[in-house]
């Protein structure tokens, strides 16, 4: 295993807090292992700025292991950079080359505001699964698991749908800020499943009613979703959810219970 | 010493839960909206616990330090999870796997609370199943399963290398479906920081709103805390990055007594250490053991060279010689142990870091050979695209490198049968508790625990609970909870005002090298002493010359790791002080003093046979040891012999 070391340049874009104004910071740095992980080397920069009495640069992350969907900035003009299918946690800096810049930037959606640097708020995605984003079951109501038998294929189907790890690189990466690989994720992997169908249609219009209220754009079909998406999940699934959209906006029995919040 | 009161019911072993849920008392169903419950943490456990308690009528406050309900560590678990359905029709049923459980925690848990965990294991499935849990079928369209982690009957469900994930969304989403029916109040981004006790009762907790920086106390009428494990405490572990003790170590210091905080789980097969500047450690499902081959060079000058390089008769499949039976599928521990062991002698492999190769092959050669590649990558594929993403290297042409890593935690807090802690009315569900698991956690069994908790044990008993207290009466100005808000200020601006030149996180890893050093795979007195010399001191230099900027008023994550670490510089001491009063191997605890002429663990059974409760006795105290002793009346306590 050889160990190559990089000098970079990152600018980064600084941001203090939500009403306040952005800029672009120029770091050097100039021991970057190319084993380390992007995240691992944004930590090398912030021990040094710390130690120097200045702000380290603030974004989010958890696992570290590309599951939790906490980390997530735009790289390059890239949600989670240049590798397909890798978060930034998992991407790793042997995938950028010595004396490289690399431009690191907050997502930009206006339905996820700026708290600090990179740290966005992607409480709107939680919204729009409050919305209607479950099967309606009471805990110990449920019958045996195996009373319904589901083809392996809708299974397996729905579980490519409900791998979102609902990062929002599908919204920093549309130009409309679009939410709806994210909605469409809950949708089909739900409305695959035989225990989905009861609430599908209420579920489809409410999930989408909340969409809109939050502030996200339209689907216009460009796919930068599922290009930038770690866990290439397929725009498929977006038409799938405008069937199922005007299936229930032509027959639902309940009309009324299609509301919306304010953001 | 004081005895401590499971309250396990007694009689027949299969009847004690249902016999204690007929005990139980009931809250009136118009009567629950009158009582407010806090639930801390929303992993498997928490959510679970707080959509559950939020159907049944209570009003729920629940927290959480990350930015989503969704993103609690539960949902990195891998492997599956264990129900004793027996829809194999393999001989699998309750008693069995509360037989493996009791057996594979090396006989230090209760068999009260592992018999209703196995019991409720098949509830769990149903539950997951009818919230559209994509869990694995077989063609037929029946729910598939597998064997893991050697056992010998195939209990384990899953979807995917994500079952975690896709149950912890599963419990997110009834979660979500209470807070928009108002039953629950989310609180993302909120850090517990203390635990308010009033007259003995656990009253509410003190937190910081991680954006705003503001503190604030909220008041309830009974506290669960749902927090997740202290694996961290090693600085490298698999836990997320921001899992810590600060909950369960706070609700210790005012009063609930930690159990067994020695008994740590390493898990064997994780991408071993890059260099100094590693951040976490990435586990690799033990599954890859079912067909990969565990081995180093025999000669310690043969570790730099090109592995296909070497030829058969150089290599040591160290497992295969040791245990003939199970081979490379012994339990972890043993896994874990004998890595260490081979590395300690010099013959490990990989890169060196701080002058050691800490590293052993998991060769893919012979599998490929046998069964072709294609059905290698049908079983590992997304396991070797994993690898190759974090260290470049192909496993299909090399093999991997593995070394064991801290993973899980049994130890946590006490809790009696119905998941209460010492303090009334503070209930731990969880990792964050140390109920079921003893001295070592089988495979899939960590995702069973934290929904049986959740979803099948806490709505009945702290209804139980509640049941006999009055709601609410309890203001913010009571002067016990502007005490606790004091002192958690008072503890904030005391971490900003040090102005000393080190980083949290440099303290941090200090305090992980010298755990995992002397706390770890492996220990003995003197380095346990060494520990507890170096400690204190070490706390004593955070304490001087930590370097924080900023203020608390504002998003602040150098802060938010400084306290956190600060809880770990105290847990580290308590840890190493019952690994040092457990005269005995264990499970995951090995004290090298007590194994075999051939290395293996030696329990004592006569002297240990129970459950360590520490209680807090003031900063700069010893702690007190109490003890539950266990009893066994259905599983004689035997010899775990892998050989």
């Amino acid at each position: 295993m050889s160990d190559r070391l990089l000098k970079l340049t990152l600018q980064v874009w600084r941001q203090k807090g939500p009403n306040e104004p952005g800029h672009f910071e120029r770091y050097t740095c100039d021991t970057v292992s190319e084993h380390m992980s992007f995240l691992e080397m944004l930590d090398v920069v912030n021990e040094g700025l710390l130690v120097q009495g200045k702000d380290p640069i603030a974004f989010d992350h958890d696992c570290r292991e590309g599951i939790c969907g906490a980390c997530g900035m735009v790289i390059n003009g890239v949600a989670h950079g240049p590798r397909a299918a890798t978060t930034t946690c998992q991407l790793h800096m042997r995938h950028f080359k010595d004396g490289d810049q690399i431009v690191i930037e907050p997502w930009r959606a206006s339905a996820f505001p700026v708290w600090k640097d990179l740290v966005v708020d992607r409480s709107a995605f939680d919204r729009i699964i409050q919305a209607g984003g479950y099967v309606s079951v009471r805990t110990g109501s449920a019958p045996d698991a195996n009373e319904t038998a589901v083809p392996k294929t809708d299974a397996e189907l729905a579980l490519d749908a409900a791998s979102c790890i609902g990062c929002g690189a599908c919204v920093a990466a549309c130009p409309n800020a679009s939410a709806s690989l994210f909605t469409a994720a809950k949708v089909a992997h739900l409305g695959l499943l035989p225990q989905g169908q009861a609430e599908r249609q209420q579920r489809v219009l409410q999930m989408v009613a909340q969409m809109d209220a939050e502030g996200f754009g339209h689907c216009t079909n460009h796919n930068e979703c599922e290009a930038v998406c770690p866990k290439q999940i397929s725009v498929r699934f977006i038409a799938r959810m405008n069937r199922d959209f005007l299936r229930a906006l032509l027959t639902a029995d309940e009309p009324s219970r299609l509301r919306r919040k304010p953001a | 010493m004081k005895p401590l009161h499971s309250h396990a019911p007694s009689g027949p072993l299969e009847s004690r839960w249902e016999q204690h849920r007929f005990g139980i008392k009931l809250v009136n169903p118009a009567n629950r909206r009158k009582y407010e419950i806090i639930v801390v943490g929303t992993g498997l456990a928490g959510a679970a616990a707080a959509a559950s308690l939020g159907e049944l009528g209570y009003r729920v406050q629940a927290f959480c330090f990350q930015d989503s309900a969704r993103r609690a560590h539960s949902i990195a678990a891998q492997g599956g999870i264990n129900a004793a359905k027996n829809y194999q029709n393999d001989g699998d049923s309750v008693f069995r796997l509360f037989y493996d459980t009791i057996k594979g925690g090396d006989f230090r848990s209760r068999e009260s609370n592992v018999y209703r965990l196995a019991e409720l294991s098949v509830n769990i499935i149903d539950q997951a199943t009818a919230q559209g849990i994509p869990f694995a079928r077989e063609y037929g369209g029946q729910l598939a399963n597998r064997s893991f982690g050697g056992a010998q009957v195939s209990r384990t469900f899953y979807a995917r290398g994500q079952t975690g994930q896709q149950l912890l969304l599963g419990a997110y989403q009834a979660l979500s479906r209470q807070i928009e029916a108002g039953q629950v109040k989310m609180h993302p981004r909120t850090e517990m920081l203390d635990l308010i006790v009033v007259a003995g009762r656990a009253r509410g907790i003190v937190t910081r709103d991680l954006i705003s920086g503001e503190i604030r106390a909220w008041l309830a009428d009974a506290v669960v805390l749902a927090t997740g494990g202290y694996g961290n405490v090693f600085y490298l572990s698999t836990n997320a990055k921001g899992c810590n003790t600060t909950a369960i170590w706070r609700a210790y210091k005012r009063g609930a007594f930690f159990a067994n905080p020695c008994f740590t789980q390493i898990h064997p097969t994780c991408i071993p250490v890059a260099g100094d500047y590693q951040s976490k450690l990435t586990l690799m499902s033990e599954s890859l053991r079912n067909d990969g081959r565990v081995w180093v060079p025999l000669r310690a000058e043969d570790c730099e060279r090109t592995p296909s390089e070497i030829p058969e008769s150089a290599r040591d499949y160290y497992l295969e010689r040791r245990y003939p039976s199970f081979g490379n599928l012994v339990p972890r521990d043993i896994a874990s142990r004998r890595a260490k062991d081979v590395c300690d002698d010099g013959r490990g492999v990989g890169p060196s870091v701080g002058g050691a190769r800490r590293g052993v092959y998991l060769d893919f050669r012979d599998a490929i050979e046998r069964l072709g590649k294609d059905a290698i990558v049908q079983r590992y594929g997304n396991l070797f695209d994993m690898y190759e993403r974090i260290t470049g290297e192909n496993p299909y042409q090399v093999p991997m490198r593995m070394y064991p890593a801290s993973h899980y935690t049994m130890g946590g807090l006490w809790v009696d049968y119905n998941l209460m802690s010492t303090i009334e009315g503070l209930f731990v569900a969880g990792e964050a508790n140390f109920s079921d698991h003893g001295a070592n956690r089988l495979g899939a069994s960590a995702l069973m625990q934290g929904l049986a908790d959740g979803y099948f044990v806490l709505p009945y008993t702290l209804g139980n609970y509640l049941a006999r207290v009055s709601a609410g009466e309890l203001t913010t100005d009571h002067p016990e909870v502007r005490a606790v808000l004091a002192e958690v200020r008072g503890r904030l601006d005391r971490l900003l005002s040090i102005g000393g030149s080190t980083s949290p996180d440099s303290f941090h890893r200090e305090l992980g090298r010298l755990m995992w050093d002397q706390c770890g795979m492996s220990r003995n007195q003197q380095g346990l002493a060494r520990a507890l010399d170096a400690i204190p001191r070490l706390r004593e230099r955070f304490w001087q010359d930590l370097k924080l900027v900023g203020s608390g008023s504002e998003l602040n994550q150098a802060l938010e790791l400084a306290g956190r670490v600060a809880d770990f510089l105290e847990l580290g001491e308590l840890m190493c002080r019952d690994a040092q009063t457990r005269e005995e191997s264990c499970g995951c605890h090995f004290r090298e003093e007590h194994a075999t002429a051939e290395g293996e663990a030696e329990r004592d059974d006569e002297h240990f046979t129970h459950v360590a409760a520490w209680e807090y006795n003031g900063d700069g105290a010893a702690p007190l040891r109490h003890t539950e002793e266990l009893a066994f009346e259905f599983v004689k306590p035997s010899t775990r012999s892998y050989k």
